[in-house]
């Protein structure tokens, strides 16, 4: 049992959100009366969809046999023996790696697009609109849209279409439509207001695949639970693979879909020390960041109360990060209530923190991770290096880095 | 709350009396800038306007088409605020106190400054009552039942979506008026068919016992006329804003022409919403 600032007792951190869709004060349905008889019965429709077995089954069957899972459990070896040749006798944990960069589309998203598009299909919608910053739910959404026969379409800030065209035309062979948004800073949180106008215009045969754990209830909660799949491998895995728990696990953040997958199945083990990275852009201190908890306050936008980058008048700022996959004012607000409980610590790594980590993954591992676990894995070489050598930290590798090898080339000013 | 009936619910008793339909114009505060906007408004209710809808500048308007999108980020670089808001409606006050004017936007500039602040400074200011688009009858606890208890009026949006059995809970903390959506969509956009919008106007009438305003897609007067047949407001926004923005882009250092742009077509409106019974 643990005490939250207020003093609550809890005694389980799984059983948000309530029936209001709140963990504590966060979260809810702060969307256009337009939407409401809709998210209503989603809420409706995955409730039912949990309790018939043949969802389920289902689900699984694409999550083995699509999508490629269960992602492998790595122990980082060279990694694990280059942090602790430089901290003292003693010291220098164990870094594994959960191996979701090896599913099909290189990342996690796969893993709730998968899940939403059979709810979709469970309620006879016929055309699927997603938003997208980097591409990486874009093209996991276009993925599943081809593989089942439906109508695609992916909003996506003009800036992000400039700078992730590889992943712009992943999506057009995969047959989605990619539309450009030109409204306010034309990024992450652009599309997403795009998106939920196509949505409240075409709420009769439109499904909105969200892909990070945010959004008006119930999409924080499903698509937790349909990440939730890699906490839960993972538990396993590392019973099998140490006969324990791991003592840490980290992963990044922007909207946090990974991290609450992995966090989640963890959070009622009390001994687990969690531990999530946000992205520091060019420094928390400096207004070119994307780190919500660490720098912003509590505020409502796209359908949820959590904490944001905002301005004192209430107006969104724009986010900062060299990860577009981080770079969003907001968080999913299960993590708002998971920071403000204190059970999971939030600490953040900078631009050029994640690059270095990118580097040393690539020499020492032989993995090209993505810039957003980049980010994770900068803090957790640091941590792994004030643990005791027979303590074990997981990380979580949520994507892979192929996407970003121009950026990185880029910062590091060398030409491809 | 007061024992005196509100502006709002004055105003709509007159035009009952009158038997008319009210024109309510759709201005963003603080667009092009504090003065300009702030002439228009005091211009609005000589142009034929019954009530004011005041719109309260948001990074991220989710409902909201290009129009009035690109309002609110005119307003932002000018320098808008919601406490300059409010202080537009204090300065309006001074020369019009019957006026009905509604606050409409977003929660995330109210819930920053934070309610109970809010709510005290809206009603010291002047303003009747508030139009808050992502606030569903779920989260009335936020803002809609304090608002109440203020004396202010909260006014709740019914679109084709609402059904009968979510109709009761959508009027049920819902007073001055109800604001029907005539289409599931976004402003700016088409406008519903006629006959729904009339058969659902009646519907709403019959359920919250308030009256009922029309808005979303209504540009032209020939339009307005049809919607003041059966509703009791009609609700113009983008069209004004569009005419604000050619006037902006001819010339835009000329405040009599922006504010002129919009009352003229603000009158036509009012003139044919008037005119339809």
């Amino acid at each position: 049992m643990s005490s939250t600032p207020s003093g609550e007792i809890l005694n389980s951190y799984r059983t948000g959100p309530d029936a209001q869709g709140r963990f504590g004060k966060f979260g809810g349905r702060f969307v256009a009366e337009t939407l409401m008889p809709l998210i209503l019965e989603l809420e409706k429709e995955y409730e039912a969809a949990k309790a018939d077995p043949a969802f389920r089954e289902e689900l699984d069957y694409y999550l083995e046999h699509y999508v490629g899972r269960p992602s492998p459990l790595y122990f980082a070896e060279r990694l694990t023996e280059m942090v602790r040749a430089d901290v003292p006798e003693g010291k220098g944990a164990k870094i594994y790696f959960k191996r979701d960069e090896l599913n099909h589309t290189g990342a996690h998203k796969i893993n709730n697009c998968i899940g939403q598009i059979l709810l979709a299909r469970r309620m006879g919608k016929t055309r699927i609109i997603a938003e997208t910053g980097a591409g990486q739910h874009g093209v996991a959404t276009a993925t599943v849209c081809a593989r089942f026969g439906l109508p695609c379409i992916v909003y996506m800030g003009a800036t992000d279409v400039e700078r992730q065209k590889p992943n712009v035309f992943r999506m057009k062979l995969l047959g989605a439509e990619v539309r450009p948004v030109t409204s306010g800073a034309a990024t992450l949180k652009d599309a997403m207001n795009d998106a939920l106008r196509d949505w409240v215009t075409n709420v009769e045969d439109t499904f909105y695949i969200i892909g990070t754990a945010a959004g008006p209830h119930p999409y924080p909660q499903l698509v937790r639970d349909f990440q939730s799949v890699i906490g839960i491998e993972a538990k396993a895995q590392m019973k099998a693979a140490e006969g324990r728990l791991p003592d840490v696990i980290m992963a990044c953040i922007g909207g946090g879909s990974n991290a609450i997958g992995l966090f989640h199945p963890f959070l009622d083990d009390r001994d687990v020390e969690i531990i999530g990275v946000e992205a520091a852009g060019h420094g928390i201190d400096t207004d070119k960041h994307a780190a919500s908890l660490t720098g912003g306050r509590a505020g409502v936008l796209h359908g949820n109360r959590t904490y944001l980058l905002q301005s004192d008048d209430g107006q969104i700022l724009d986010a900062h990060s060299i990860s577009a996959g981080l770079d969003y004012p907001g968080i999913g607000p299960e993590h708002s209530w998971l920071h403000e409980t204190g059970r999971v610590k939030y600490v953040s790594a900078t631009d050029d923190e994640a690059l270095q980590a990118f580097q040393t993954c690539c020499a020492q591992e032989g993995i090209i991770p993505a810039l957003e676990p980049s980010h994770a894995l900068a803090r957790a070489i640091e941590k792994a290096g004030q643990m005791d050598r027979d303590q074990i930290l997981l990380l979580n590798m949520c994507g892979r880095g192929d996407k970003d090898i121009f950026t990185v080339a880029d910062a590091l000013g060398k030409d491809i | 709350m007061s024992s005196s009936p509100s502006r709002i619910t004055a105003r709509f008793e007159t035009l009952k009396a009158e038997n008319r339909a009210a024109f309510i114009p759709f201005i963003m505060a603080g667009d092009p800038d504090y003065d300009t906007s702030l002439d228009l408004m005091k211009q609005l209710p000589a142009a034929g306007a019954d009530l004011i809808e005041l719109g309260i500048c948001f990074t991220d308007p989710m409902a909201d088409g290009p129009a009035i999108q690109a309002a609110g980020l005119r307003a932002l670089a000018a320098g808008q605020t919601l406490k300059k808001t409010l202080q537009m409606v204090r300065e309006f006050r001074k020369e019009d106190d019957a006026t009905p004017i509604i606050l409409m936007g977003y929660y995330n500039p109210v819930y920053s400054m934070g309610v109970d602040n809010f709510l005290a400074e809206a009603k010291d200011a002047g303003v009747d009552g508030l139009i808050v688009v992502d606030l569903p009858p779920e989260e009335d606890e936020e803002l809609c039942l304090p608002a109440g208890k203020t004396g202010l009026d909260f006014i709740r949006l019914a679109t084709p979506t609402t059904d009968d059995k979510r109709l009761p809970s959508v009027v049920k903390n819902t007073s001055g008026f109800v604001y029907y959506v005539s289409v599931a969509g976004i402003t700016g956009g088409a406008t519903g068919a006629n006959d729904t919008v009339s058969s659902a106007v009646g519907r709403l009438k019959a359920a919250s016992g308030l009256p009922v305003a029309v808005g979303f897609g209504v540009k032209t007067p020939e339009r307005a006329a049809e919607i003041a047949r059966t509703a009791d407001a009609v609700v113009v926004g983008s069209a004004l804003i569009e005419a604000l923005a050619g006037a902006l882009e001819k010339d835009q250092n000329s405040r009599d022409k922006i504010t002129s742009a919009v009352t003229s077509l603000a009158k036509s409106l009012a003139d044919a919403a008037h005119s339809a019974r």
